[in-house]
């Protein structure tokens, strides 16, 4: 039988090779095999590679699918991107957004604004194809590689056979060149919302689906229209329930139209239609080209648990969302971001394998949050009830006249990183006056230093860090890196981790979330906080 | 917190009670149905406390 794709690529990344495995006449063993090639595989792959664990990801493809998909990658991935080695080219390629306006019918009943402040490396949000975001997460694997990092992607390998034993797991491929098996310590499931891997472990995926389709139509045309997010209820030119315009590089503006339950899908899609709809928004006269056109439905669901013993799912596979508010790529990069370092931990003996429970824990937390979010955001697009729909047009009524009623008004509450609180990782927060935004569980907020740079910039190597702001430092643990910054001359840093505090010693996490705080430690307590964060006590 | 109060609260209810009434005068069924929820939401703003706002949709729903 021949090898065939499942769709047409945008970009070939990782074109097929024969591997050493194929050859080896008995399976090769790997600590650590990914399944499924896509951002989150990649992220995840590279993230651990970077930490020096040797990685293999497989995917059944030679690169990314066509079509823009995900076009929202929100600044905490861009933070994790830059880790990784890649966030400077997807904001030189992207369009960068804070503003998002939402219209009734032709009235603007309400505005946000993303990043209402500075001291930030990474702008409050970018769009940019997912084609591209992909591409170059993979091109910073090539220069990871080039300084010797252990990862390996292999094109058109594709799962077909899963063996899960106590100890690890024997994969069975099969490639171009025929089947060959290989084991692995860990497997991690970045294989998408449809996951094969979930379905041969017979896990289950349960969650709401919500009846309605939504098309998108990506048209390329020379327009003036802000760099803003733009979002119509019952918009006045009715070529759908609801619209949205955005903006995405290279002259490409994303275009959705709600479309309701029962429709045609195949007539919905004939290009004549969706110019007519495109037509009705735009206005007679303005010349475009449809780039890509697609219809989808959405569910919001995830898996009761994320780690099976030594099989870990992240990303689509574990967790779906609506698109509404760009919760699913940017979550899926925080899962990477936070499985990689523990991940390598235990791996290199340093942390007990339960550290990767507390994988679970924080990321269930973080995807009940954004499906709780993306949740209320479609009911109000898409009211599931009579009454439902009452209210959620009282709401637009009163928005025009009353302003109480515009935070009311839901088209998406955009992708935050989660705040793992009550994490078994926090140590207790002990900074009084400390800004609620950095407590224990928080992920750091960037900062512009006094001495030049962002803080950020200090928190990216391996390993544990520990800020010290004006205090004593105590006498630390084997290993862990210490950062002394002079808070006084820095106000970002002052606001973002004293507030009104005079000094403070933060212990972090290499995935730059908040393990402890203090105003004063001593070793014992500093000690003894590394061990919690690490899952030793 | 505050505390949601089932007792009388208003000095003239009868006064009150014929607003309300009167507000819905000429109204179909549906403008009705629309104006309450205006309403809702104009008096969930007054009360500006989500505490007192669930024991109100509880003492409703009884």
């Amino acid at each position: 039988m021949t090898y065939q794709d499942r769709y047409p690529l945008a970009f070939r990344l990782y074109p097929y090779a024969r591997s050493a495995d194929q050859d080896a006449g008995q399976p090769a063993h790997h600590p650590v095999a990914i399944v499924g090639g896509g951002p989150i595989g990649v992220a995840t792959g590279l993230d651990l590679a970077l930490r020096g664990v040797p990685v293999v990801v497989l995917d059944d493809h030679e690169g990314v699918g066509l079509g823009s998909r995900a076009i929202c990658f929100a600044k905490r991935t861009l933070e994790i991107a830059d880790r990784l080695g890649c966030g400077r080219q997807v904001v030189d390629k992207g369009v960068v957004w804070n503003r998002g306006r939402v219209f009734h019918d032709r009235d603007e009943v309400f505005s946000f604004d993303l990043l209402p402040e500075d001291g930030h490396r990474y702008p409050a949000f970018v769009n940019l194809q997912q084609p591209w975001f992909e591409r170059f997460l993979v091109e910073a694997v090539d220069r990871a590689k080039a300084q010797g990092a252990p990862i390996e992607i292999r094109g058109r390998n594709r799962l077909t056979g899963l063996e899960v034993g106590e100890d690890g797991v024997t994969l069975r491929l099969d490639t171009p060149d025929g089947p060959y098996s290989l084991t692995a310590d860990w497997l991690i499931a970045c294989d998408g919302a449809r996951s094969p891997i979930r379905e041969m472990m017979g896990l289950g995926f349960e969650g709401r689906v919500f009846e309605d389709n939504f098309l998108i139509a990506d048209v390329k045309m020379k327009a003036d229209f802000p760099t803003e997010r733009w979002f119509w209820f019952e918009p006045w030119f009715k070529s759908g329930a609801s619209a949205l315009l955005h903006k995405q590089p290279d002259d490409i503006w994303r275009i959705d139209f709600q479309l309701g339950w029962n429709i045609d899908r195949k007539a919905e899609l004939d290009p004549a239609r969706i110019r007519k709809r495109v037509d009705q928004m735009l206005g007679p006269g303005v010349e475009y080209e449809l780039d890509w056109t697609s219809i989808y439905t959405f569910q919001c669901r995830r898996m009761e648990r994320f780690r099976h013993g030594r099989v870990i799912f992240a990303g689509d596979a574990a967790h779906q969302v609506s698109p509404f508010g760009a919760r699913g790529a940017n979550s899926g990069i925080q899962d990477a971001d936070n499985l990689g370092w523990k991940l390598a931990a235990v791996l290199k003996g340093q942390a007990p394998e339960r550290l990767l429970d507390s994988y679970d824990a924080e990321r269930i937390h973080a995807a009940d949050e954004n499906i709780r979010n993306s949740t209320r955001s479609t009911d109000f697009i898409t009211p599931k009830t009579p009454q439902s729909r009452v209210f959620r047009d009282a709401v637009l009524q009163l928005a025009a006249h009353a302003s109480f009623a515009r935070p009311m008004v839901n088209s998406g509450r955009l992708s935050v990183p989660a705040v793992y609180d009550g994490s078994a990782l926090n140590t207790p927060d002990a900074l009084p006056g400390g800004p609620a935004r950095t407590r224990p569980g928080a992920p750091c907020p960037d900062a512009a230093l006094a001495e030049g740079g962002y803080l950020l910039d200090q928190l990216q190597e391996d390993g544990f860090t520990l800020l010290v702001l004006g205090a004593t430092p105590p006498t630390r643990p084997e290993g862990l890196r210490m950062l002394r910054l002079d808070a006084g001359a820095s106000p970002h840093l002052r606001d973002r981790y004293l507030g009104t505090a005079e000094r403070a010693l933060y212990l972090i996490r290499p995935d730059q979330h908040v393990a402890a705080r203090w105003a004063a430690c001593d070793a014992e307590k500093l000690a003894r906080a590394l061990d919690r964060a690490m899952g030793r006590l | 917190m505050g505390k949601l109060t089932l007792d009388p609260n208003l000095a003239a209810p009868d006064d009150a009670y014929a607003a309300l009434i009167e507000a819905h005068e000429g109204l179909t069924r549906e403008e009705s149905e629309a104006l309450n929820a205006r309403l809702i939401l104009i008096l969930m703003n007054q009360v500006g406390d989500l505490h007192v706002i669930r024991e109100a949709l509880a003492a409703a729903r009884r």
